[in-house]
């Protein structure tokens, strides 16, 4: 592998005296799936949100595909047009249809014309299987159905690296198969992901790698199967054990070192 | 209805809390049409009906009240309605700028076009700017002042209107448009101001209203007989006619258009809140 397509290195992030993230260096190859776990609170949002400049880091540098965002002088939107995002609330555009949202972006960002859009358009609502939703407003779609076509909208910009964040947490249990199994298509066919995630079957199948984020620091970084199957560290021990079996947690005393980096 | 025993709630004497609020709300009629009867009674409908409904001056004032004073009324408000929305809009932005003097100087402008009565602004209109700037005329002669004036007013409220509207759309719109690669001004024009705009639609539709009626004060800036509105073109009838009905067919032009835009404004409202459902 040359160099990285997402290269973050030494990343801080403060929310006024709450320091968020505490010195994250992160490389994710191209055609690399890489799946971020941890406690609420951990920081793996906003790194997420670092890595699109959504959140301005407080130090440290990340560049995608070469191009470093955290240069003062870089064209941030530019670069914002080769890295797709997903959210958890979908974010879908509610005052256009379907279709709308995924051509605006196309022709206003990019300056295509309207059928190079349309087509663009319908190739990708294809590809998450909702051609038939082409028409429908977001409102009138499930869940499940609006994520997807939120996947196909950052996919219709033609991204080079695709950032999820937590993209089924809000989606009814039996809704979150058809996201998943457009996210795993997306993987085979060589994208590039970051995806900040709970889905651990997910993590384990698809990921190249889990990383393991606990109080703004990277605890551990490796095989899904060694991080999830076989962890080296007590806190991903304890977060996994806690994720895997909610019945089993006890009441416990607020541990310190999660105590500075809660909620953000 | 039948009274059955209630073993936990048991009859205490006197009257039951139904039976009380059905009394007192009986009282309340009771005085509303009590009210109603002593003003019918009391007012003298003779002189009141000579005063102000006289069917020929009435008969004599169409079709002029419609082809002319509303016309203009409706040509006024609608002019000042539209400068105001594009001003407002500007405004709002500038309130929700990250640029201090911006948000400092729309602060100041909302303050005192919503603080001074619109009467005041005509009148500076009308006398204080062709001092100000002798020989200057502004474009459109009376009727772009009236705009000027009803769109300065105008602004300052749906400055407001447009900012509460603005901050209404989720945090989430702008993100996934600037994760996108919009420009903030992009952004802003394409995702965030149409989804404000149906927020705000029925606060938008109540100023327009306000508007219609503070039409009226454009006789301040003096009139040509082509150029008067509803209430102009009323009052000078009643006095050349020394009779008040004109003035009562000019207030039911007023209503002829209010009405509707208010039943309007609940059906949108209406359909809003089914849209939240």
């Amino acid at each position: 592998m040359s160099r990285p397509e997402i290269d973050v290195r030494a990343l801080h992030k403060s929310f006024g005296d709450n320091e968020v993230l505490r010195g994250i260096d992160l490389e994710v190859g191209r055609g690399e799936v890489v799946c971020v776990i941890g406690p609420s609170g951990s920081g793996k949002s906003t790194l997420l949100r670092c890595v699109n400049l959504l959140e301005e880091p407080s130090g440290g540098q990340v560049f995608v595909g070469g191009t470093e965002l955290t240069d003062p002088d870089v064209d941030i939107d530019a670069v914002r047009r080769r890295i797709g995002m997903v959210f958890q609330q979908f974010n879908l555009f509610p005052h256009l249809s379907v279709t709308e949202n995924l051509t605006l972006p196309q022709r206003r960002v990019l300056g295509r014309g309207r059928a190079e859009a349309a087509k663009v358009a319908a190739e990708n609502l294809e590809r998450v299987g909702l051609s038939d939703k082409a028409t429908a407003y977001p409102a009138s779609l499930s869940g499940g159905q609006q994520q997807r076509v939120a996947i196909a909208r950052a996919l219709a910009m033609g991204p080079e690296v695709m950032l999820f964040d937590e993209p089924t947490s809000a989606l009814d249990p039996e809704l979150v198969g058809d996201v998943l199994a457009v996210m795993r298509m997306l993987a085979h066919e060589g994208m590039t992901m970051m995806v900040v995630t709970h889905e651990m079957s997910f993590a384990r199948e698809v990921a190249d790698r889990v990383v393991f984020m606990d109080g703004g620091v990277i605890v551990e970084d490796g095989d899904p199967a060694q991080v999830i199957g076989a962890p080296a560290h007590e806190r991903t021990r304890h977060f996994l054990s806690r994720l895997l079996d909610p019945a089993m947690a006890e009441v416990e005393e607020e541990r310190s070192d999660r105590a500075g980096g809660s909620d953000r | 209805m039948a009274d059955t025993d209630v073993p936990l709630q048991p009859r205490k004497k006197g009257l039951t809390r139904r039976q009380k609020r059905r009394l007192s709300r009986g009282a309340q009629y009771a005085v509303f049409v009590a009210a109603v009867i002593v003003f019918a009674v009391s007012a003298d409908w003779g002189r009141l009906r000579n005063q102000f409904a006289q069917w020929d001056i009435a008969r004599q004032m169409f079709p002029d009240v419609i082809t002319l004073a509303l016309k203009n009324t409706v040509l006024y408000t609608v002019s000042g309605f539209v400068l105001g929305l594009l001003l407002g809009l500007v405004i709002a932005l500038m309130r929700l700028s990250s640029v201090g003097p911006y948000r400092w100087l729309a602060g100041v402008y909302i303050e005192i076009f919503r603080g001074l009565p619109a009467l005041l602004i005509f009148v500076f209109i009308g006398v204080a700017v062709p001092l100000a700037f002798p020989g200057t005329e502004i474009v459109g002669g009376t009727y772009g002042k009236a705009a000027l004036g009803l769109g300065l007013i105008g602004a300052a409220y749906m400055a407001e209107t447009f900012r509460a509207g603005i901050q209404a759309v989720p945090k989430g719109q702008t993100e996934a448009a600037r994760s996108l690669g919009f420009s903030p001004a992009r952004a802003m024009i394409s995702v965030v101001i149409p989804q404000a705009f149906r927020i705000i639609l029925p606060p938008l539709t109540n100023e327009l209203i306000m508007l219609f009626k503070d039409s009226s004060l454009v006789l301040l800036l003096g009139v040509t007989l082509e150029e008067r509105e509803l209430s102009k073109f009323g009052r000078d009838l009643a006095s050349t006619t020394a009779n008040s009905t004109p003035i009562l067919v000019a207030g039911l032009c007023y209503l002829l258009v209010t009405i509707p835009l208010g039943f309007v404004v609940r059906r949108m409202e209406a359909k809003a809140q089914e849209a939240v459902k």
